[in-house]
């Protein structure tokens, strides 16, 4: 396989978004900037598509690696895949094309910025996902802010300063202690290629500070209690398309990381902080769903939300345990897909109303019923209703946690059935009930990109809901060698 | 007095120094003509140089005061095309000000000559008089702007400031040759030994006054208002050029003849690395002039690159001198975009004056933009490989606090730049500027934006020039 398919997905976003800097936007030409987005984005999908299909998934070797020298006897630019990033290259370049679908209402001027900022965030998005180099992931990891904090400030609602600056301080002040980290390692094993380190090992001795390093970036991103306030800020001021990119894409990052560096790195301190990891997980699943019961805008809801919903990725992921860390990633890959879809419903009333506020609506079930349905659909997939692939990751999860610490798992069960609560209760003031704002009379139903766009991730939600199977065989060698290699190497204190 | 040949480039370029002195006292409105020929000079002189010594693996002159070696070849060659670039994009700015004069290009000259004798000196009184040529000839450009007070003011007190701290830097030669008996580098360097705390008194003073002329905390306070007086194209000026002299004298003190002194001078060097690093940071965050704001930034931006210096170590330096390099790309596009920011025969440098640039004129907010996130260290822009090489070399020699302070640091430096790209991108627009730029200065804000945006695809190409420097 010589031809450079991962080099490609990277790039292909970059190219697009380099052909629309020529184009100039106006009124006219809105269209073609959109379709060249659109068509860029779309055919990046169908080439991960290819990707998956060419995946031999019953190795946990990475595959299609590429390795070029960048700086002389230093870094290598060494991409790959395996079974655990191969579902986020795909999470990414499946969420990309819906996101500059559902730009049309949204966005009304600097359409052409917008779409560059996009597309190549999702350059920088694959790239995280495939290097397996500690400082090009940097890189990636880093590089991100760029864009994301140009979407939220240029195109965000009226307190999109402070969200964009929030946005990013927090992460910038996480990560730079990470590249501390990543120097030392360098400096510790004289290299910084990700299988090398593998083989290696970091002598246990220095494994706690680092691990604490990568940690601090990988919980703002994540991010977990009490790290989480940016988020909040964040979604409600960022346009529509970039809540959904930061919910779908930007925080699953963070569990990648966990996953490939924490786990793959450092099992001795991995071992060693479970009990903190734990702790948070479960004051993020317990606290911020008491707080989405209290909100009165729907972004900041479905924003608290996935806190609480990563909040299970960060304990399935610490169980190591098969079910756990399988759980995660489905619950991850689940997450991205109806978060997706809720800040999109979200956005859809958003644009008709112009108001986020839960009290505005109220009785529309019977004005935009094509609409009621599909949100009532990714509101029981956000509660993990069985048949739809939020149950799936949940159920794996708590399985797996059950088997680690009974204690735990039951306090996490709790918050199943909290989430429940102020899911359910969203969906009913904001769709049933009596209604009393007459304006709501006016509204229309989902046009026709709408539709397709909560159509088209509607068709996974429900499809890896009641067959999961192609996710698990995906991830399921990499992730039992992964626990493998790190209960040898805890026995073996490196 | 044998290889004349290898002072050939300092001996040209005082020599054209005064050829375009008398060339400019006799002919008339020659203004234009001394400009271009400056510049002249100034490639020829670079040409020679690289010719002349960079294969030079280390030759010392007139008995052992000055020293021709790989890092003194590619520090003048540095300065001499960031000085090339200085003028080239000034001379709009001067015609604007009515100060287009002759005597313009031939200050910088000489202090550029200055500066090259302080880059090869390698004996304390052949750089104090480096030293003091450029510092003279920065003097006279900082009140260039003489009918604006403001242009005075900053004269003076740079005048006032750097007389102070040449005489500190004086007392501590003088305390090195009462202890070692010599003033030439490596004959201190085989007379340490005995006299050690006495030797630490003049290393202390001399790093006074160097760290003064580098602008670094806590010998700063000139910076901001000297920075914001004089003419944009000086400071400008002011910024890129004396640094990369300074840094140089500042590797060559350190390292040839007290290397076996580290324990003494690390810690200062570390201190003054946070200080700046942190002073930069902080203190920026409450500007609202642009160019005291890069007073500030360029603070912080020298406090990384003696965090290279501070580990006494090859690849530390040579970090440093990454850093100083791309520093000076960086802030050539800064300024650039600074110089552009021009109405109706004014020039703007209000932070205010920055609101809604992206809208008027997009390609220019674009390249501020970049340069701010790179000057800010966001990958994967130069400014974070400079910072990235730095703290590589830092934290092999385990100074894990002042790796950690410095990056920290950053984030607080990245809110101030963020500001300038908040009021760029976010606020409402203003009027317009001009866009009759001359093609200069599109050519260097074009030229430094593409090497910024794009030096990730060649990082070791600078790593590859740099990493033959080996003084130790």
């Amino acid at each position: 396989m010589n031809f450079p398919i991962l080099s490609s997905l990277i790039l292909l976003p970059t190219v697009g978004a380099f052909f629309l800097f020529f184009t100039r936007s106006n009124k006219q030409n809105n269209f073609t900037v959109k379709y060249v987005a659109l068509f860029t984005s779309f055919v990046n999908f169908l080439l991960s598509i290819y990707l998956w299909i060419l995946f031999d998934h019953t190795t946990s070797e990475f595959q299609f690696v590429e390795q070029r020298t960048w700086i002389e006897d230093f870094i290598n630019y060494k991409v790959g895949v395996d079974g655990i990033s191969i579902l986020f290259i795909l999470l990414t370049t499946f969420i990309t094309p819906l996101c500059i679908l559902s730009v049309n209402n949204s966005i009304k001027e600097r359409l052409s910025e917008f779409l560059i900022a996009v597309l190549i965030m999702e350059s920088f998005m694959i790239g995280v996902f495939c290097s397996l180099d500690l400082v090009i992931f940097y890189l990636f990891f880093e590089a991100g802010l760029i864009p994301m904090f140009l979407i939220i400030g240029i195109w965000g609602g009226a307190r999109r300063v402070y969200s964009a600056f929030k946005f990013f301080l927090y992460t910038l002040l996480g990560s730079v202690l990470m590249l501390v980290a990543i120097i030392t390692i360098y400096w510790l094993t004289g290299t910084t290629d990700v299988i090398e380190l593998y083989s290696l090992g970091i002598e246990a001795k220095y494994q706690n500070l680092l691990w604490l390093a990568f940690f601090s970036s990988f919980a703002v991103k994540t991010p977990m209690w009490p790290v989480h306030t940016w988020l909040p800020d964040a979604h409600v001021e960022a346009p529509t398309a970039g809540s959904v990119l930061l919910a779908a894409i930007l925080l699953k990052m963070a569990g990648y990381g966990f996953i490939r560096f924490s786990l793959g790195l450092f099992p001795v301190a991995s071992e060693v902080f479970t009990p903190l990891i734990y702790t948070l997980s479960v004051i993020a699943i317990i606290f911020t769903s008491f707080i989405a019961l209290m909100q009165e805008d729907m972004k900041k809801l479905i924003a608290y939300s996935s806190v609480a919903h990563m909040g299970y990725v960060t304990l399935g992921i610490f169980t190591i345990q098969q079910q756990g860390i399988e759980g995660s990633i489905i619950q991850m890959i689940s997450h991205g897909l109806v978060s997706a879809a809720l800040f999109l419903c979200v956005g859809v009333v958003n644009d008709r109303m112009h108001s986020r506020l839960i009290d505005t609506y109220g009785g529309i079930v019977s004005i935009i019923p094509k609409y009621s349905v599909l949100f009532m659909l990714f509101t029981l997939a956000a509660l993990g209703l069985p048949g739809t692939s939020g149950f799936v990751g949940e159920f794996l999860i708590l399985m797996g946690a059950f088997k680690d610490n009974f204690l735990v798992a039951v306090i996490a069960s709790i918050g199943v059935i909290i989430g429940a609560a102020y899911m359910l209760w969203l969906y009913k003031r904001v769709i049933f009930g009596k209604l009393i704002n007459n304006d709501l009379k006016k509204m229309i139903d989902l046009n026709r990109s709408e539709s397709i766009i909560l159509t088209s991730l509607a068709i996974p939600t429900l499809f890896f809901g009641f067959y999961p199977d192609p996710l698990i065989n995906t991830i399921e060698v990499s992730i039992s060698d992964l626990i493998e290699t790190y209960n040898f190497r805890l026995a073996s204190k490196i | 007095m044998t290889n004349l040949q290898l002072v050939f480039p300092e001996i040209f370029l005082s020599l054209s120094i005064m050829f375009l002195l008398i060339l400019g006292v006799f002919k008339k409105n020659s203004s234009k003509i001394i400009q271009n020929l400056s510049l002249a000079v100034l490639l020829i002189t670079a040409v020679i140089t690289f010719n002349e010594t960079i294969s030079i693996k280390e030759v010392k002159l007139f008995n052992n005061s000055m020293i021709i070696d790989y890092l003194s070849s590619l520090m003048k060659i540095v300065t001499l095309l960031a000085t090339f670039l200085v003028l080239i994009i000034s001379s709009n700015y001067l015609r604007t000000f009515k100060i287009f004069k002759i005597e313009y290009p031939i200050l910088i000259l000489s202090s550029v000559l200055g500066m090259m004798i302080m880059i090869n000196s390698n004996d304390l009184i052949v750089f104090y008089m480096g030293l003091e040529l450029q510092s003279l000839a920065l003097y006279v450009l900082a009140t260039f702007n003489r009918d604006q007070i403001k242009s005075s003011e900053a004269g003076l007190k740079y005048f006032v400031l750097s007389a102070l701290s040449s005489g500190l830097l004086l007392y501590g030669c003088s305390l090195i040759y009462g202890f070692t008996g010599s003033t030439n580098f490596n004959v201190i360097a085989n007379q340490l030994g005995s006299s050690e705390y006495a030797i630490t008194f003049g290393i202390v003073f001399i790093l006074v006054g160097l760290a003064f002329k580098i602008s670094a905390v806590p010998f700063h306070m000139w910076a901001p208002d000297v920075y914001e007086g004089s003419p944009t194209s000086v400071t400008l000026f002011f910024t890129m050029v004396p640094k990369v002299a300074a840094l140089t004298v500042f590797i060559r003190f350190l390292y040839v003849p007290f290397l076996n002194l580290i324990d003494q001078w690390q810690m200062i060097l570390i201190f003054l690395s946070i200080a700046s690093m942190l002073f930069g940071a902080i203190a920026a965050i409450g500007q609202t002039n642009l160019k005291r704001l890069v007073a500030y930034s360029s603070i912080g931006h020298v406090g990384y690159a003696l965090a290279g210096v501070a580990t006494g170590t090859n690849e530390g330096m040579q970090s440093s001198v990454i850093y100083i390099i791309i520093y000076i790309l960086m802030n050539l596009g800064l300024f650039s975009c600074l110089l552009m920011m021009k109405r109706e025969n004014q020039y703007y440098e209000k932070i205010e004056d920055l609101s809604g640039l992206s809208k008027n004129h997009p390609m220019l907010a674009l390249s501020l933009m970049i340069i701010l996130f790179s000057l800010a260290g966001i990958p994967p822009l130069a400014g974070f490989f400079a910072k990235f090489y730095v703290f590589k070399s830092v934290i092999e020699q385990s100074m894990y606090f002042l790796a950690i302070v410095g990056l920290l640091s950053t984030v607080v430096a990245a809110f101030y730049y963020l500001r300038l790209i908040k009021i760029m991108y976010f606020d409402k627009e203003k009027e317009k500027y001009d866009t009759d730029h001359g093609l200069w200065l599109k050519f260097s804000l074009t030229f430094s934006t593409l090497l910024i945006l794009f030096y990730f695809i060649f990082p070791s190409q600078l790593i590859e020039v740099v990493s033959r420097i080996n003084i130790i």
